[in-house]
């Protein structure tokens, strides 16, 4: 088990969003978590790589066998915990290939691994560039500044491309794409796909999983997975609506 | 109140003393001296209920018996060494507590059409120069100009192309007592002529010192003129600078000025824009902590049409320290077509820091374009969760983000060995990690 998520309970600003979650992935395997606009989908996206605004008041997730909240981001950025950001922030005068340098070289010394030259590392994002069909430009600009959507999205992929985490969370990769974009950024992350690594899907929209095929599919609402399925759940769900599901889970409740 | 009238007897048995040496000078500036000092005794120090010295204390240098100094002879070129640009320090003129020194400067080859020598010397030049400060009645250029025995002066010829930057060091080295150091840099640069210049003050020693460093700029129709200020004067200086800059037509003067060390650092900058379409920018980076205090007043006078100017400064302040800026920007009746920007922002990295800032505009034409804006702030949480979300340390995050909020000003200075050493120098100054 990768990440194991029980009975998990996150607390925004004095208000409870998750309320009871639990979650099991396995390396390898790509979950959806799918769910109308405030079920806590984000939230869990931001409680499992330590945003600082969010506080689990109860439950535990347990990554890679060691205790997750109780990690700093850094850490668990070190540890292999990868999030693409919804809204990618914009950091001008820091250079967007000097930023990934100092990233790469943390995550590799916290691995063992030796720190890489200015040279190989420059091999290094060659490569991956090409894998998200990158301009070299975008990687002497400041980090995300002046980027549109679709490449600001596209570099979060990029930087999980160069990372190589061992649990991705993309968190609403598919917004703002448009179709062109958004084959580009799910080519790049199904060249990521590999058994020992996990990836968590998280989406409003079915289209993304068109090119992500999802093998579990996991719907939110009101801070709970309500239904799980295969990737046929997803269909399903577009089909139906969101409506569906909460009436699903409201004759649960 | 005794101590004040005991205070005035300090500097003034010290002028007494000066007037009898031949540092006094010619009849000219002899005359300029006295007129000068006896402006200064009659107006003392600043206080807070002066506008212009509203948020900035000098209790502290008017209750410090700073003497006259002497040249600090025991110098050498090794003692230099750490206040140097590996390869921007090739033309360098040295200046010790106020004296210029031949002995410690590089002035062998110097590029065709500049000429530097000692103030001292360029002093006794007849017609005298006169340059703004004289009519200043700033009581620090008052105090500089009673008691300067040298500096520097530069001048560069009509059409001379100068690449490489001329490096003035200024170095304070009080002795044991607490020591008035008052040094003076003056450039004539020629009609169309172009070059750079690096002004840099540096400190030696553990007692007060009181630099009252007077610079002042005369560029002909045309020049272009790059200036950099570095101040790394030790804690315990109080370092009253002030700048005349004065273009005449279709003149560029550029100007990143670093402030890092002072007790208490004031820069007083007035750029007169004289001509058709001189353009000035006046930009600016201080970083203070424990309990400095930094001020900045800027005046940019557009006097004639189509002047551009633009100002940045920004500040890094952390542990109590204090900043002050004050930009004034003139627009004179004639001065239509003026397009003056003017931006100023703090980071403030502790409770304890905190800066009054203010913008000034007083503008007597109608067809302008004027702006200004300030923005006081803590490091960005959103920046520094998304760095740490990377795999990057708090640490290298918070210095990452210090380091791109300084670098719009720091990457306007031109030479690599002066940037690259600058920006080191910050890494230290804030012990932030490499």
């Amino acid at each position: 088990m990768l990440l194991e998520i029980s009975d998990l309970r996150v607390r925004v600003e004095e208000k409870e969003i998750l309320k009871g979650l639990s979650l099991s992935v396995n390396p390898g395997e790509v979950h959806a978590i799918m769910g109308p606009n405030g079920s806590g989908k984000s939230t869990l996206a931001r409680i499992l790589c330590g945003h600082p605004g969010y506080e689990a008041t109860g439950g535990t997730a347990t990554y890679d066998g060691k205790d997750l909240l109780d990690m700093d981001p850094e850490e668990r950025a070190r540890e292999g915990v990868f999030m693409a950001f919804q809204y990618p922030v914009e950091i001008p005068g820091v250079n967007n290939s000097y930023f990934l340098k100092a990233a790469l070289n943390a995550v590799r010394k916290h691995r063992g691994l030796q720190e890489l030259d200015a040279v190989e590392f420059l091999q290094v994002i060659r490569e991956k560039a090409k894998l998200l069909e990158m301009d070299q430009s975008m990687l002497h600009r400041a980090v995300n500044e002046g980027f549109s959507g679709g490449e600001k999205k596209r570099n979060e992929i990029f930087q999980m491309a160069v990372l190589e985490p061992k649990l991705a969370i993309l968190d609403e990769t598919d917004s703002g794409l448009d179709i062109d974009a958004l084959r580009i950024v799910a080519a790049g992350v199904n060249a990521l796909r590999s058994p020992d690594r996990a990836i968590i899907v998280v989406t409003h929209y079915q289209r993304l999983l068109d090119y992500i095929v999802p093998d579990f599919v996991h719907v939110l609402s009101g801070g709970r997975i309500v239904k799980s399925g295969g990737k046929e759940l997803a269909l399903e769900l577009e089909d139906k609506g969101y409506g569906w599901v909460d009436a699903v889970a409201g004759a649960r409740a | 109140m005794p101590q004040v009238a005991e205070r005035h007897e300090t500097y003034a048995a010290d002028f007494e003393a000066f007037r009898e040496t031949p540092a006094f000078g010619p009849e000219w500036l002899g005359t300029a001296r006295s007129s000068a000092f006896a402006r200064f005794i009659a107006g003392g120090f600043p206080t807070t209920r002066d506008e212009e010295w509203k948020f900035t204390n000098v209790a502290a240098i008017a209750a410090t018996p700073f003497r006259r100094i002497g040249a600090a002879e025991g110098f050498s070129r090794a003692d230099l060494e750490p206040f140097l640009f590996t390869d921007a320090s090739r033309l360098l003129a040295v200046v010790i507590n106020g004296r210029f020194s031949a002995r410690l400067s590089s002035l062998d080859s110097l590029p065709a059409g500049v000429t530097i020598s000692g103030m001292a010397e360029a002093m006794t030049d007849q017609p005298p120069l006169e340059g703004p400060s004289l009519k200043s009645a700033h009581p620090f250029v008052l105090l500089n100009t009673a008691f300067c025995e040298g500096g520097v002066f530069v001048h560069i010829e009509p059409k001379a192309v100068v690449t490489e930057p001329i490096h003035v060091l200024f170095i304070s080295a009080p002795g044991a007592d607490p020591g008035l150091v008052a040094p003076r840099l003056f450039v004539v640069a020629g009609e169309q002529s172009q070059s750079s210049i690096v002004e840099n003050y540096a400190g030696v020693g553990d007692a007060p010192v009181l630099t009252t460093a007077v610079t002042e700029f005369l560029l002909g129709p045309g020049a272009m003129m790059d200036h950099v200020k570095v101040q790394r004067e030790t804690a315990e200086a109080f370092h009253m600078a002030s700048t005349f800059v004065h273009l005449h037509r279709a003149s560029t003067f550029t100007s990143q000025a670093i402030t890092f060390g002072g007790r208490i650092a004031r820069n007083d900058i007035t750029a007169t824009l004289a001509g058709d379409g001189a353009e000035c920018t006046l930009n600016g980076l201080y970083v203070a902590d424990g309990e400095t205090l930094v001020d900045t007043h800027t005046t940019i006078d557009h006097a004639m049409p189509h002047c551009p100017s633009h100002e940045v400064y920004k500040g890094i302040l952390a542990g109590r320290a204090k900043a002050v800026f004050n930009g004034k920007i003139i627009v004179r009746p004639d001065a239509q077509k003026t397009d003056a920007k003017q931006t100023n922002k703090a980071l403030l990295l502790s409770d304890e820091a905190s800066i009054n800032t203010k913008p000034q505009l007083e503008i007597f034409a109608d067809d302008v374009k004027c702006t200004h804006g300030a923005a006081i702030g803590q490091l960005d949480a959103d920046q520094l969760f998304y760095l740490r979300a990377r795999g990057i340390g708090l640490q290298d995050a918070r210095n990452m983000l210090i380091h791109a909020f300084a670098s719009d000003v720091l990457n306007g200075i031109k030479h690599d060995a002066v940037r690259e050493r600058l920006e080191q120098v910050l890494v230290e100054k804030l012990h932030l990690p490499v």
